[in-house]
């Protein structure tokens, strides 16, 4: 077993219930790649919701609370608010992030809460069986677009930014290494860090909107329609080829939410020492 | 006699001072009629004893974060009414499936959808008990005074802890915003229970493996033991259950707290023990039907009061001996007659009378009227 693996991995519950070919395996190494050179996983509290990519947390050994279908982010606030020095992760997926917990990004990013929240997007619901997500797009045939999806997609990073998130990257399991490298700059952050990763499904993207169940075809696939750019205001002009940007959009330090309620906390409680409580 | 202190306040405010005092550090909610004036005043307070307040985006993450900050070491409360509830619901299973204890407030309103936002009601009587999905069994205590909002309070926090459960306090709009006298022990002469801690070495520790009780010790995030929880049925590793594991492990989640009524279970009885004619009240109706009792003895009409204070599990052994010997019993609710199906169940008998005097559309029960009902319906 990788090195890693054998520090990291929740033995007794592999075999990984991912499909072979899935992108989960290689977020689960860049990730812990990450949390080993900073040497964090005392301080890991992972939470997750539903869908494939919620797995991710639960086979990393550290503490993980896999809660309801769209509810990772809320369950993440409190237990980031219960103790501030835990390093909260979020493992969410499309689907679970901005359709049924779509609320919950936008409200714990105006926050700029300090966590990070991973989603990983397929482009699908691949564990209910091929189905049409907001990140779907317009045109795929899906098992519930039959004749093909007319909705638009919703673009993650843009309503992160959107929302008040103060750091926000999109890279795809094509960039290992600088997903890699991203996870570690987010869970340094102190702030609402939002990290998509694109994903293959080769079982129910690849088959059904992209045309192959190959592994390596859908690995091929988000190589070539990615563009990676340093610059984030080239993100318009590549999106204009119909290309995917990927990169770091956003880092930028901004008032971190439990530190100013501790703040203001102090505040209150020195005002009600000396007699008022404004 | 026990040291405290007397202070009037609303039956919502006495929620929140006892659970300032039992030890919630954190409180999630969303503003809703008549819940409200909990979470305002756990936002004033909360921050002067270091814990955290949040007004959270709908009900859904109210609940959800309170499961968070529960498995963070921390207890916590949301509180809120029918059409939150309804929100609630799939979290209130998720506080079950990983035995989380927390309390959830529900000042319950005229329903359904939105009903009557400032009425009362006791319309949520199954809901709080059957609300959510799958086999599962939770605590569910009915105040009938701002005091009894305060001593249930602390009992839910007290109950949650020792059963690693949600409890849910089951209150309504009377007793939500009556205000009243109420007597405020200072803590030390207060019991509070916390919850069990892994006795084992770290290494040792198999994480929902209960103690012979059905309650399996339970350690904090980010002290050293690295446990998985799951919203699935799971193995006692904590894994996903083979269909072996899970019937073992719904089973435990459902008898740790059945098997433990005794422990718990509350019926009280106002006026005539032995009285032929039995109210049988649950919540703010227990407040009119006092006042009938006395009424009616004032009459010399011999009457009782049965109070159900814990009303699920439903207590049925303390239910029939309280009605023991009553030949006609009154039940009387602000619904439809839901109570009133226990009562059934538990002393359907073809010599005992079981009638059911209904209030609903936020109109609150006068004492006048459950005699007036007893002459009327002879």
């Amino acid at each position: 077993m990788n090195p890693l693996g054998e520090k990291y991995l929740r033995k007794p519950f592999l075999p990984f219930l991912f499909c072979p070919g899935c992108g989960d395996g290689m977020i689960v190494q860049a990730f812990l790649q990450a949390v080993d050179d900073l040497g964090i996983r005392d301080d890991l509290a992972m939470t997750a919701g539903i869908g494939c990519s919620a797995w991710i947390a639960v086979y990393i050994h550290a503490d993980v609370l896999k809660v309801l279908h769209g509810r990772a982010i809320p369950a993440a606030i409190g237990l980031k608010a219960t103790r501030p020095s835990r390093k909260v992760v979020v493992f969410t997926g499309d689907g679970d992030c901005l359709a049924i917990g779509g609320n919950h990004l936008l409200h714990a990013a105006r926050r700029n809460i300090d966590m990070t929240v991973v989603m990983v997007n397929n482009q699908i619901y691949a564990m209910t069986g091929g189905q049409v997500a907001p990140s779907t797009g317009v045109g795929s045939r899906t098992q519930t677009t039959p004749y093909g999806n007319l909705e638009k997609p919703l673009d993650g990073c843009k309503i992160a930014v959107a929302a008040g998130a103060t750091m926000v990257s999109r890279w795809s399991t094509a960039h290992i290494k600088q997903l890699g490298r991203t996870f570690k700059k987010a869970l340094n952050h102190k702030g609402f860090s939002f990290i998509e990763v694109l994903s293959q499904c080769p079982v129910q993207t690849g088959r059904y909107i992209l045309g192959s169940g190959s592994p390596q075809f859908n690995l091929q696939w988000l190589k070539e329609s990615c563009v990676a750019v340093k610059d984030p205001s080239q993100w318009g002009e590549i999106e204009a080829q119909g290309k995917i940007p990927v990169g770091d959009l956003l880092q930028i330090e901004k008032p971190e939410f439990i530190e100013e309620v501790q703040k203001m906390n102090r505040k209150v409680k020195e005002a009600q020492a000396q007699g008022g409580d404004r | 006699m026990k040291k405290g202190r007397i202070k009037v306040m609303l039956g919502n405010e006495a929620c929140a001072e006892a659970a300032l005092l039992a030890g919630c550090r954190f409180f999630a909610g969303y503003p809703i009629t008549p819940a409200t004036e909990i979470l305002e005043v756990m936002s004033r307070r909360l921050p002067l004893v270091d814990g955290l307040c949040l007004q959270m985006e709908d009900e859904i993450a109210a609940v959800v974060s309170i499961v968070g900050a529960s498995w963070g070491g921390t207890k916590a409360m949301t509180a809120t009414s029918g059409p939150g509830f309804c929100l609630m619901q799939e979290g209130i299973g998720l506080a079950v499936a990983v035995e989380a204890p927390c309390v959830i407030v529900n000042v319950q309103r005229g329903g359904p959808a939105s009903g009557q936002s400032t009425s009362t009601a006791q319309g949520d009587f199954y809901q709080a008990r059957y609300g959510s999905n799958g086999d599962y069994s939770l605590i569910v205590l009915c105040p009938s005074t701002a005091q009894e909002m305060f001593d249930q309070t602390i009992r839910a926090f007290n109950l949650s802890e020792r059963f690693r459960t949600p409890v849910i306090l089951l209150s309504d709009e009377v007793v939500g915003h009556i205000r009243e006298k109420v007597f405020i022990p200072d803590a030390d002469q207060l019991t509070f229970v916390e919850r069990k801690r892994p006795k084992v070495p770290m290494e040792e520790f198999i994480p929902f493996q209960a103690d012979a009780d059905g309650v399996p010790p339970m350690p904090d995030f980010n002290t050293g033991y690295k446990i998985p929880v799951i919203s699935q049925a799971k193995s006692l590793n904590g894994n996903r259950g083979n269909a072996r594991e899970a019937d073992e492990n719904i089973r435990r989640i459902v008898s740790k707290i059945e098997d433990h009524m005794d422990e718990f279970a509350e019926v009280l009885t106002y006026g005539d023990e032995k009285a032929e004619t039995a109210f049988v009240t649950f919540g703010s109706v227990c407040r009119a039907a006092r006042s009938a009792v006395d009424m009616g003895r004032e009459k010399g009409l011999a009457l009782r009061s049965v109070e159900v204070k814990t009303v699920w599990p439903f207590p049925d052994d303390l239910v029939r001996r309280a009605l023991a010997g009553a030949k006609r019993i009154v039940v009387a609710e602000m619904n439809l007659g839901m109570i009133q199906r226990e009562i059934e169940r538990v002393v359907r008998r073809p010599e005992i009378k079981i009638e059911l005097f209904s209030k609903i559309g936020g109109m609150y029960p006068q004492p006048q009227e459950f005699l007036r009902f007893l002459e009327e319906k002879r």
